[in-house]
């Protein structure tokens, strides 16, 4: 009898586990991928959709183009997972039940969870990026702030990123003495990690980029244009660009799969639910401690692959687990970058930015469609 | 031996910087003037975030001590 493989999401995780079980189990089971929109989405290119560099087109191909003929792909939602029945719920109403579950359903921003803050600006969403775009086309003078409202939060250096990228455009438009850039920070530096934040932090200084550290965004008011922080600062904004809270999906607090803000509970190097068997978790989607980031997502999904296709075949798990590995790209504006690497046990080090790691972040970018959810890379 | 009655526990131990702190900023913000969180860790770097974190935001250290291995902070919500 052939086993169901059923995985929830069709990012950059749910895919590649989709392709490589596929690839690996042959026909000994069926793989259903279960995907709200059908449609997959470069969510690293946002940034650059924000500044005017990439156009939208670019960051969407459509899922079926991207997975294995033998996959089969379901548009639709799940709204409820039922672990004891092994059975799944979606919108329309279908019920699939499952042999192994793969859930990659990544996370959710929730802006109006700031009071005040749903007319901020962000670029963690196709539309927030298109936005935001659209107002820095008009800006021509005034204080332009970023900040972050709650954590965790998705790539984590996307902030810093966007500080430097943002002085870029200011500066393409000839408008950067009429303009301040103020990026405020959650801690006491400019980036999670301490080697890393002392990299770029004169980089910032640098560019005339202000820095104000340990100021978590708490509340928004529109009318005044000003931000204020849980550690009790105000400071005024002419246009505000906020890292919007995250949540885990809806269908997982309907489930209660996940702790109080929806985050599941996953065992941090099997990837396995702590509570449940026969499901996996990967990327935003899980409570690991580590950055929510596409990054983790795709180093996480081969293993996952590989247990899924072991229980499967009724084999023992393999014994290579997920080593917390993460890396990734840190774009330090005028066409220079540095990157991110480190895993569970070794701190990164950042090398000194260079055009070379700029370049290197170009070319994962368009050769991700090619490689990456193919489990090629 | 604390008799402080902790709203709220966080066992960071094993949590690279800054997520002890990080943490900590999570709950604060989800709880309410009086609440106790208790956070432990094992990296070295929270001695100094978490302290600096507390004065800055103008709430209270109530206990911090080392235990085995780990250090053990005791935050007080204080508006």
């Amino acid at each position: 009898m052939r086993n169901d493989v059923l995985i929830l999401g069709g990012g950059v995780g749910g895919t590649i586990v989709a392709n490589l079980v596929s690839k690996e189990v042959g026909d000994r089971a069926r793989v259903t991928l279960v995907d709200t929109t059908g449609t997959h989405v470069y969510q690293p290119g946002f940034l650059y959709v924000a500044v005017g560099r990439e156009k939208p087109a670019a960051l969407r191909r459509p899922e079926t183009s991207l997975i294995r003929e033998e996959v089969k792909l379901v548009v639709d939602e799940a709204t409820l997972i039922d672990p004891k029945a092994q059975k799944v719920i979606l919108k329309t109403g279908r019920t699939m039940r499952y042999d192994e579950l793969l859930i990659a359903t990544g996370s959710r921003t929730v802006l109006d969870e700031v009071p005040g803050g749903a007319g901020a600006h962000d670029f963690y969403t196709m539309d927030g990026a298109q936005r935001l775009h659209r107002a820095l086309e008009v800006f021509v003078a005034g204080t332009i702030v970023i900040g972050v409202a709650g954590i965790p939060y998705k790539c984590p250096p996307a902030p810093v990123e966007f500080a430097f990228l943002l002085d870029d455009y200011l500066r393409s438009r000839h408008i950067r003495e009429r303009c301040q850039v103020k990026l405020l920070s959650p801690l006491n530096r400019a980036f999670t990690i301490e080697t890393t934040s002392k990299l770029v932090q004169p980089i910032l200084a640098e560019r005339g980029i202000e820095l104000t550290g340990f100021f978590n965004v708490e509340s928004v008011d529109p009318i005044a244009k000003t931000v204020t922080s849980l550690e009790g600062e105000t400071v005024d904004y002419d246009l505000l660009v906020l890292v919007p809270p995250h949540r885990g999906q809806k269908v997982i607090e309907a489930s209660r799969l996940g702790d109080e803000r929806g985050w599941i509970p996953v065992d941090k190097n099997t990837l396995m639910h702590t509570q449940f068997d026969h499901i996996w978790a990967i990327g935003d989607a899980t409570n690991i401690p580590i950055s929510k980031s596409g990054s983790v997502a795709h180093y996480e999904a081969s293993v996952a692959a590989a247990e899924i296709a072991a229980a499967v075949k009724g084999e023992a798990p393999p014994v290579h687990v997920y080593d917390g590995k993460v890396m990734c790209f840190l774009e330090t504006g005028r066409g220079q970058a540095t990157t991110v690497s480190f895993d569970y046990d070794h701190p990164p080090v950042s090398p000194a930015p260079s055009v070379f790691w700029h370049w290197a972040k170009v070319l994962f970018n368009k050769s991700y469609w090619h490689t990456v959810p193919q489990g090629r890379l | 031996m604390s008799t402080l009655q902790i709203t709220k526990s966080i066992d960071a131990r094993g949590m690279a910087c800054p997520g002890p702190l990080m943490n900590l900023i999570g709950a604060i913000r989800q709880g309410q003037v009086g609440d106790l969180f208790e956070v432990l860790s094992s990296d070295a770097g929270s001695k100094t975030d978490i302290p600096a974190w507390v004065a800055k935001a103008k709430h209270e250290l109530v206990e911090v001590r080392e235990d085995n291995g780990f250090a053990h902070f005791i935050v007080r919500k204080a508006r």
